[in-house]
């Protein structure tokens, strides 16, 4: 327990403090620059028009399927990290159970490339 | 009631006080070499192009990036009015906290004085990918609370694209921590003492490093790292041509700095991770007096400013990437390619008897 506090206690400090510099610059300018709001200056820029309609649209389904695609990935890596730490108490079994999850990743990964998840144009 | 201990007390609010004056130290030395890294980045645009660059503000300009702090500090803060306002000024100060988290954990130094880190987590590079990944956070976060198109778009873009390339980060980070064995910033630095040039007979030298015997990998992570800092040929989000300045169009004054800000602390981060993980941190580039004798934190600002080097030239050399050839080169060519090392990078510790 004192071991987790004294490796992780200077981190929520770090942050604290990282934390305070960012909001300290943040305010900074509400507290000594001139501001003289107009309706035109605070209005959404759209290259000099009046806003044509809601910026709340509809946006393209690939962003999406990237959003996707990520977290399987991201989570494939984060159940590598563990084996690759411990490569060498793992062993051989080791070695070949994580061969078998990147081979069922990859069919996965193939298929999705097929089927043109990936295209972009 | 009265049997308070007053002597732990005592120690524990020196302690606290001790680790704000270790986060203060590093932030604030952080921040004052970024400012003149800033600037370096434009001298050394400015010299590709037969520019000066900013010479004004002090001799040579150096006090150039202080003069801008100021100037951002009295600029008129604008709100839009179709904004979503407690997001829209949350967003900038999430984009800077992340990224000035991930110095917590990246030791600069290891000397008799001990380890010259804030934190020395056992899960270091853990923690920095998982920080760096919250940075994500902030774009949505100012894009959409904008409630303007252009932020709006460009927050997708930039999302997407940071996205796809961590992922990459991700699996050359895995071939790193196979050839170590630990999660250790400082440890993977220490890994680097020996390697091929030490089983050749060699002394102690930069061959040790990562960097030739994870090539493809240094190569493939100094790539994405580019495109996950939304740094140039890989700026899309800022694509002043279609864009105008993406997710930070309706920013102004230090909200706006904050954001730069994130970016160009991101980008050191970056550059001091390429430096622990390929280019053996502290460590000489031979390991023979009167280089070993240089303290450690010299070599290491040497290495982080030549990544720098070499991300702004970069940056002045190459033109910028369409969307759909970055989408590309992240999933059709470093995913499998970076898989592909994975795998090889395993079988030739497991079978070749190297594991650590």
């Amino acid at each position: 327990m004192t071991q987790l506090i004294n490796d992780y206690l200077p981190l929520v400090i770090f942050l604290a403090v990282s934390g305070g510099i960012a909001g300290a610059l943040m305010i900074a300018p509400f507290l000594i620059a001139y501001r003289n709001p107009d309706p035109e200056k605070v209005s959404a820029y759209e290259c000099g028009f009046e806003a044509f309609d809601d910026a709340r649209m509809n946006f393209d389904v690939r962003f999406y399927l990237v959003a996707i695609l990520f977290i399987i990935f991201d989570l494939e890596i984060a159940f590598l990290f563990p084996w690759a730490v411990a490569f060498k108490d793992a062993g051989l079994y080791g070695f070949w159970a994580v061969m078998i999850f990147l081979g069922i990743l990859t069919i996965g990964f193939a298929y999705e490339w097929r089927k043109g998840a990936l295209e972009w144009d | 009631m009265s049997n308070i201990d007053w002597q732990q007390v005592w120690t524990s609010a020196l302690w606290t006080a001790q680790m704000i004056g270790w986060s203060l130290l590093v932030l604030v030395t952080l921040l004052v070499i970024i400012a003149f890294l800033l600037l370096m980045d434009r001298k050394v645009w400015a010299a590709v192009q037969m520019r000066r660059g900013p010479n004004v503000v002090g001799p040579f300009g150096l006090f150039q990036s202080f003069a801008d702090l100021l100037k951002f500090a009295f600029k008129e803060p604008i709100i839009p009015s179709g904004a979503d306002k407690a997001i829209f000024l949350l967003a900038p100060v999430a984009t800077a906290l992340c990224a000035l988290a991930a110095w917590a954990v990246i030791p600069v130094n290891e000397g008799w004085w001990g380890r010259w880190v804030v934190s020395d987590l056992n899960v270091g590079l853990l923690y920095i990918l998982a920080i760096s990944s919250l940075g994500v956070y902030g774009v949505i976060m100012g894009g959409w609370a904008s409630n303007s198109k252009y932020p709006f778009m460009g927050s997708l873009r930039s999302a997407a694209q940071m996205v796809s390339y961590e992922v990459s980060i991700g699996l050359v980070i895995i071939c790193v921590v196979l050839c170590v064995g630990s999660l250790n910033m400082t440890d993977i630095v220490n890994a680097q003492k020996t390697g091929i040039g030490t089983s050749l007979g060699l002394t102690n030298s930069a061959l040790d490093w990562y960097w030739l015997a994870l090539l493809p990998m240094f190569v493939v992570f100094f790539i994405s790292a580019l495109a996950e800092t939304n740094r140039p040929p890989f700026d899309l989000p800022e694509a002043e041509s279609e864009l105008v300045a993406g997710y930070m169009v309706e920013y102004s004054s230090t909200p706006y700095l904050l954001f730069m800000l994130g970016e160009y602390v991101a980008i050191t981060t970056m550059c001091a991770l390429t430096t622990i993980l390929f280019l053996g941190g502290w460590l000489p580039p031979v390991d023979i007096w009167p280089l070993n004798a240089l303290p450690g934190l010299l070599w290491f600002l040497l290495k982080v400013i030549a990544v720098f080097f070499m991300f702004s030239m970069v940056k002045a050399m190459v033109p910028r990437y369409r969307y759909d050839q970055l989408m590309r080169l992240g999933w059709k060519v470093f995913l499998p390619l970076s898989l592909f090392m994975v795998v090889v990078v395993a079988a030739v510790l497991q079978f070749g008897g190297l594991a650590p």
